[in-house]
């Protein structure tokens, strides 16, 4: 228990050092110890700091945060280590609606926020088809809310498919943009109305922790252990669409840190999700605020897919992590 | 002495003239004012091409991943990336005072970044017609002080075209040939561009048939379609026929040799920027496809330096 209060508690104290690594460091060169004074008197490159970096390098904690920790739940749910936050149908849904957006609808339309705003309804929209085709007599199987996701996951990638077929250039291009994701286009706008989004999700994934420590004995064992395992699995897709939903809409799909962010904390810490949960949000804001850091500072003035990097930056790390504790067997 | 004196004060009063903030309308018909080109940051090859041949290479400090001509670009000026993939910090890091592109750059929000950072931005419509490739090089040497330079170039793009209006004339009465114009990058990737699509433009003004006309955009390129359109030749990007082994290659694509185009391998290749960007050059662009399709035999390439 100490050990995990512990890395908690490194966890804690590194994403605020990376945040202001991340919001210290970029292509417009302001010395890092200046920038008080330059936002304190408006100095040159003010704008750049308020308007530009400040906004990207939040965005991405939030969104690495909650890709996270909805990681996390989702592969304690259904006890499955491959399970990511796009299971559920939400990232493909949310991928469906912007590519319906851009290439039916399109146009000046709500301007910017068209495309965001039609990614979060998709994603929603396709979450609540496959927890509808799951359900049966008002319970929901695991097993076969896991088969109707990847079910509507195909079925919403073959839409994307034919989106992209049916696009002309210019909506092909807004299409790639979208569907790579990253954090170019991060306004306070976007912080404004993602962070309440990833707060009220994180605080409803959060107190699933304890049943979440339960269901990994069975789903089965837990119900007779009395957790209400449905609606432990109603709550998590809810928070987990939610979080996951206004993530997606806003950076796009970001892969790896859903995946593997939950892993790398299991096998410093162990799976109690008392533990995993916070970390897993902790852990993913940093990788990906230090990912971002590293798309776009590597290639300047250009940069590079934060995707790319998400898989550099942490593979190699997980791999290591792998190695070294396999012995140990923390890891089952 | 006197005309000396006379000569500077000229200088001088249009420095002042060239110096003044000047008005310029963008793609959306808004009027954007211009208080400074001293550095500019190009979004889009065409643009770089045009603030060059007006003489104003030396106040772009950087261009986007399209912006291949002039040489020096390449080799001198930092790139800010793929223009539906831009960083606004990288832009500003630059400290562009202007920053001129396309009117559907990537993503949207880096504009409003700019602008919020206090960089002038013009968006342009990109041409596809002669008279648009006209208003962008006036639109551009007005928002730069250069209205003078413009006009050279307008008037030689004039002259160009004019001597294509009197090839076009010759050939009246004769049949048009159909051209299929192809957008390859290697062998998994090929595309056919059908109209209202970009570059495909250019056939239509070189008298040429669009032979995949019926396709609106660009399409995955099917083999049967192909021997079905019967095109007569294959207009390509020259990175697009390097990509795939040359002509050798091109020919050993699926359907592609099962076509008049393909019998008699006629091929015209040209440098993509040149062939599509309706900058200064798309006179020159012009006459050298028409030249391709119609005035020569088998493969045809043309790099427009």
């Amino acid at each position: 228990m100490q050990n995990r209060a512990n890395l908690l508690f490194i966890l804690g104290s590194l994403l605020p050092i990376s945040l202001c690594v991340a919001a210290g460091v970029g292509a417009y060169q302001i010395l890092p110890w200046h920038i008080p004074r330059v936002l304190l008197f408006h100095k040159d490159g003010f704008e750049v700091l308020i308007y530009v970096r400040f906004p990207r390098v939040i965005l991405s904690a939030i969104v690495g945060a909650v890709l996270a920790i909805s990681g996390a739940t989702l592969q304690g749910i259904f006890r499955n280590p491959l399970a990511d936050p796009g299971l559920i149908g939400v990232t493909a849904g949310a991928g469906l609606g912007a590519a319906l957006w851009i290439v039916l609808i399109g146009g000046g339309f709500l301007g910017i926020w068209g495309v965001p705003v039609a990614a979060f309804t998709g994603g929603m929209f396709v979450t609540v088809g496959v927890w509808k085709i799951a359900q049966m007599q008002g319970r929901v199987l695991t097993v076969t809310l896991l088969l109707a996701g990847i079910a509507l996951n195909s079925f919403a990638g073959a839409g994307i498919g034919l989106m992209t077929f049916l696009a002309d250039e210019e909506q092909l291009r807004s299409l790639t943009f979208w569907l790579l994701g990253g954090f170019g286009g991060a306004t306070w706008w976007m912080v404004a109305i993602t962070l309440p989004m990833a707060i009220i999700g994180a605080i409803v994934l959060f107190r699933l922790a304890r049943a979440l420590n339960v269901m990994s004995l069975g789903e089965s064992e837990a119900y007779h252990l009395g957790v209400s395992t449905e609606s432990l699995k109603r709550w998590a897709v809810f928070g987990v669409a939610l979080t996951v939903g206004a993530a997606v809409s806003a950076a796009g799909g970001i892969g790896f840190v859903g995946l593997v962010v939950p892993h790398l904390i299991r096998l410093m810490g162990g799976a109690d999700h008392r533990y995993v949960l916070p970390g897993s949000a902790l852990g993913g804001a940093i990788l990906l605020v230090l990912a971002d850091l590293f798309a776009r500072t590597i290639a300047v003035p250009a940069e590079l897919p934060v995707g790319v990097v998400t898989a550099l930056l942490g593979g190699p790390f997980f791999l290591w992590l792998l190695m070294r504790f396999k012995k140990e067997a923390i890891y089952d | 002495m006197k005309i000396q004196h006379l000569v500077m004060l000229f200088c001088l009063a249009t420095s002042i003239v060239t110096a003044q903030p000047v008005e310029v309308t963008d793609a959306r018909g808004e009027t954007v004012i211009i208080k400074s080109a001293e550095r500019i940051v190009s979004l889009n090859g065409s643009t770089t091409e045009i603030l060059f041949a007006l003489g104003l290479g030396a106040n772009v400090v950087g261009c986007d991943a399209s912006s291949t001509y002039p040489k020096q670009v390449k080799e001198k000026l930092p790139s800010v990336g793929y223009q539906y993939r831009l960083n606004a910090e990288g832009i500003l890091s630059l400290k562009p005072t202007l920053v001129i592109g396309r009117a559907d750059v990537k993503p949207p929000q880096v504009v409003e970044q700019l602008r919020m950072a206090g960089v002038t931005v013009l968006l342009l419509k990109e041409p596809r017609t002669f008279d648009e490739a006209k208003q962008r090089l006036r639109t551009l040497g007005t928002a730069v002080g250069r209205q003078a330079e413009a006009t050279a170039l307008i008037t030689a793009l004039e002259k160009d075209i004019k001597t294509l209006k009197s090839k076009l004339t010759a050939r009246k009465g004769q049949a048009k040939l159909k051209a299929l114009f192809l957008y390859l990058r290697g062998p998994q990737t090929a595309f056919v561009l059908g109209r209202d699509s970009g570059p495909s433009a250019m056939l239509t003004l070189v008298g040429a048939t669009n032979a995949a006309g019926k396709i609106k955009g660009t399409k995955p390129m099917t083999a049967e379609a192909v021997i079905a359109a019967q095109p007569d030749v294959y207009v390509l990007f020259e990175s697009g026929l390097k990509s795939i082994g040359g002509v050798e290659g091109l020919l050993k694509v699926p359907g592609l040799a099962q076509t008049p185009a393909g019998r008699n391998k006629r091929v015209v290749a040209m440098d993509g920027l040149y062939l599509s960007g309706f900058g200064p050059r798309c006179g020159r662009a012009t006459l050298d496809l028409f030249r391709g399709i119609y005035e020569s035999e088998g493969a045809f390439v043309a790099k427009g330096q």
